[in-house]
């Protein structure tokens, strides 16, 4: 304090020398900062005002679906070169889906991972997939003994083989956690995403105990030729970034009378799909005919997604 | 001195309260020399930070080392601890309201304020994990679809904003009324205060749960999370009340009394061994049982399958746990200045490990299908994280800056001074 300084300044008059520097410190660090967060003038590139207002999945009427189904379709066309056709399949009444692995069968070919791969329009860069198989040494159920990234021939002597993916649980703890309902069940127990409405918190990804979740770390990469153009809203449309993603069953085929990509893949027969509620299908039989048991039975997920052996 | 005539002309809110605010910008930015290096070294990390963060906003989350596999990292192990800051401030509030301390409740704003400080750097630790930080709204409730009460984190957000609200309305509400020479009335803040009490333990509490319900993650299912929250929080708060108050007193020349400092150090006495009790529990808990669920707990403390990226820290965290431990059981930390600094920095540095990276990122290794991926944070990550430390600590200076004049009586509201 004590004596003050005085400078004249043309618009402000008289102010003190320290009043002064503090307008010059405040200019100074505003700008800094306005250089410092310039980065975020390119988000315009990444969001539109349709984006960034859009509406929850279960918010949207039917023309609005369809508003926000061209602007993805022209999104498509504009950040892939590709010619997509987004649709959304609605749940089959009286359906309830399930998947049933025969673990005699599987030999840990991967031809699954890679239907799912090519299937969903997962990134080519990090060859992404929902479903991990583990090879695990016959003698054990112990999952701290398998191994996923095994790339010898197979079957290897010894192992069985095992996929996992998205259990489709029917108290599915991911769902719980998700603080603005961006994920939920369907009522034919897929569980599913909406990516436009996802804030990317990944509490759900710690949340599932099945490693079933994927985070878009970065924009999936799929060159032109390769993308799916049968595409669903909420299945396997090119996911934007920051956003989590997961198997769903591939609704935009099931609820078509159309099987999963990864079934459809499989060269063993080691896949079973369908309706559990359907007295005549065949993951009725198995579920009545064979000893099944499902992933951590123990806590409380009740997985729509069984294995079983032969022998 | 004017108390007498105070209740005969009352004071005229929409004048007095503008001229509060423009004393207390004027209070924010008038210093010495060393204030104004500190906030210019404040500055520039916080600019660093703030340029990492709009790159990661545009570029993704790539730019961190997160992963599928370990899919929180330094952001959530940070946030994790500054809410156990946050919350240590009421080590100060319950002495000073509950048990009446004279020479605490003059103090005791200054944890008060740490609670403000601490809660926005929360808010932006949070901010900054978010993949989508545009598609914030989509959390507001009535705009947006708030998944309340079944989601944890919605009580998180509920719990942190409403501490940061009650404690800006406590600080305020005392610094204006002192600012314009009155007497707080009680009834305008020491509910709040009882309140605050309660939703301390709460924000804790709740941020606990949110790892402790996740059936998936045997490392943090465990009942013993959220006791264990509260202690080590009621280490690193109070210990970090202590480092700020001989701060100010040889840095600023503000004469502090040393009754608060010795009902601090003797309330880490208790707590620094409570924490290490509860971590003895539940480290004989996993290792004796054994089995798949303690995987992490042997990453962490001994290394898995030759992966041992946290065990440096781990032991680091509790060598640093248990020598604060002992220093501050010594007699010379009633006494000595240097002996109670050292402790306590150690308490800090120490819960800051044990509580962030080391509780965070063994919850994720190995992976629910017992994958084992390391995590080490990227560049960018160390650098947001660094801006949002330096940003918390402007906020607790400015704060501080303003608060101390006003509390001491040198800075009043003169224009409405009858002298």
């Amino acid at each position: 304090m004590g004596e003050r300084k005085s400078i004249s300044l043309p618009v402000l008059g008289q102010v003190s020398r320290r009043t002064a520097m503090k307008g010059v410190g405040a200019t100074l660090g505003a700008g800094a900062f306005a250089a410092a967060i310039s980065p975020l003038r390119r988000i315009d590139e990444k969001v539109t005002a349709e984006e960034f207002m859009q509406r929850h999945y279960k918010e949207l009427s039917d023309s609005d679906k369809r508003d926000v189904f061209t602007r993805l379709e022209a999104q498509a066309q504009d950040e892939y070169g590709a010619d997509v056709s987004i649709s959304d399949p609605r749940p089959i009444p009286g359906t309830l889906f399930v998947y049933a692995i025969n673990l005699s069968l599987c030999n840990g070919n991967g031809k699954c991972v890679e239907a799912c791969h090519r299937e969903n329009n997962h990134d080519r860069a990090t060859n992404q997939s929902y479903i991990r198989v583990l090879e695990m040494p016959i003698g054990t159920m112990d999952m701290e003994q398998g191994n996923t990234t095994y790339d010898h021939p197979v079957p290897a002597e010894g192992k069985f083989y095992m996929p996992v993916q998205c259990q489709q649980c029917q108290e599915p703890p991911c769902v719980d956690v998700c603080p603005v309902e961006a994920t939920w069940q369907e009522d034919d127990g897929i569980v599913v995403v909406d990516y436009n409405w996802c804030i990317g918190c990944r509490y759900c990804e710690a949340a599932c105990p099945y490693h079933a979740r994927r985070f878009n770390w970065k924009k999936p990469e799929i060159p032109a030729d390769e993308v799916n153009p049968d595409q669903g809203f909420l299945s396997n449309r090119i996911r934007p970034e920051g956003v989590v993603e997961k198997c769903h069953f591939c609704l935009h085929r099931t609820r078509n009378g159309r099987l999963p990509a990864c079934l459809e893949a499989c060269p063993t027969g080691a896949r079973v799909f369908g309706n559990i509620l359907d007295p005549d299908s065949d993951v009725r039989w198995i579920m009545e005919n064979k000893r099944v048991y499902v992933l951590k039975e123990e806590l409380g997920t009740a997985p729509s997604f069984f294995y079983f052996f032969d022998s | 001195m004017s108390q007498a005539s105070t209740h005969e002309h009352r004071p005229q809110h929409w004048m007095s309260y503008p001229r509060f605010l423009s004393r207390s910008l004027g209070l924010a930015t008038d210093g010495s020399f060393g204030f104004y290096a500190w906030m210019t070294c404040l500055t520039a990390v916080f600019l660093v930070g703030a340029n990492a963060w709009a790159n990661q906003v545009v570029q993704g989350m790539v730019v961190t080392n997160m992963t599928d596999h370990v899919s929180w990292g330094l952001y959530i192990a940070n946030f994790t601890f500054m809410v156990g800051v946050a919350a240590g401030g009421v080590m100060m509030v319950i002495p000073a309201y509950l048990y009446h301390d004279k020479q605490m409740h003059d103090v005791v704003i200054l944890g008060e304020l740490l609670a403000v400080a601490a809660i926005v750097m929360c808010l932006m630790f949070v901010t900054a994990d978010l993949g989508r930080p545009d598609r914030f709204w989509h959390l507001i409730p009535g705009i947006g679809r708030f998944n309340f009460p079944i989601s944890m984190l919605t009580w998180d957000v509920i719990v942190l904003n409403g501490y940061l609200l009650l404690n800006l309305h406590i600080c305020g509400y005392l610094l204006y009324t002192r600012f314009l020479g009155l007497t707080p009335n009680p009834r305008w803040y020491v509910p709040f205060v009882f309140v605050s009490i309660v939703w301390a333990i709460s924000i804790h509490t709740v941020t606990a749960f949110l790892y402790a319900g996740l059936g998936g993650r045997p490392f943090w299912n465990t009942a013993l999370l959220a006791p264990r929250f509260l202690a080590s929080a009621f280490v690193s708060g109070p210990a970090f009340i202590i480092l700020s108050m001989f701060a100010l007193r040889k840095l600023a020349r503000v004469p502090l009394p040393d009754g608060p400092v010795h009902t601090l150090v003797k309330i880490i006495r208790i707590t620094i061994l409570i924490n290490l009790f509860m971590l003895a529990s539940e480290l004989f808990t996993e290792f004796y049982s054994g089995g798949a669920h303690t995987s992490s707990a042997r990453y962490l403390y001994f290394g898995l399958h030759g992966f041992n990226g946290l065990v440096p820290w781990a032991w680091s965290a509790i060598v640093l746990n248990v020598i604060a431990a002992a220093l501050f059981l010594t007699p010379a930390a009633m006494t000595r200045m240097s002996v109670v600094t050292i402790a306590c920095a150690l308490a800090f540095i120490g819960v800051w490990i044990e509580k962030g990276m080391g509780l965070i990122i063994p919850g994720f290794i190995p992976s629910t299908l017992h994958e084992i991926v390391e995590y080490t944070p990227s560049l960018v990550e160390w650098k947001v994280t660094a801006g949002i430390w330096a940003f918390g600590l402007m906020i607790y200076t400015i704060a501080l800056k303003i608060t101390i004049p006003i509390f001491s009586g040198r800075v009043r509201d003169l224009a409405r001074d009858p002298e």
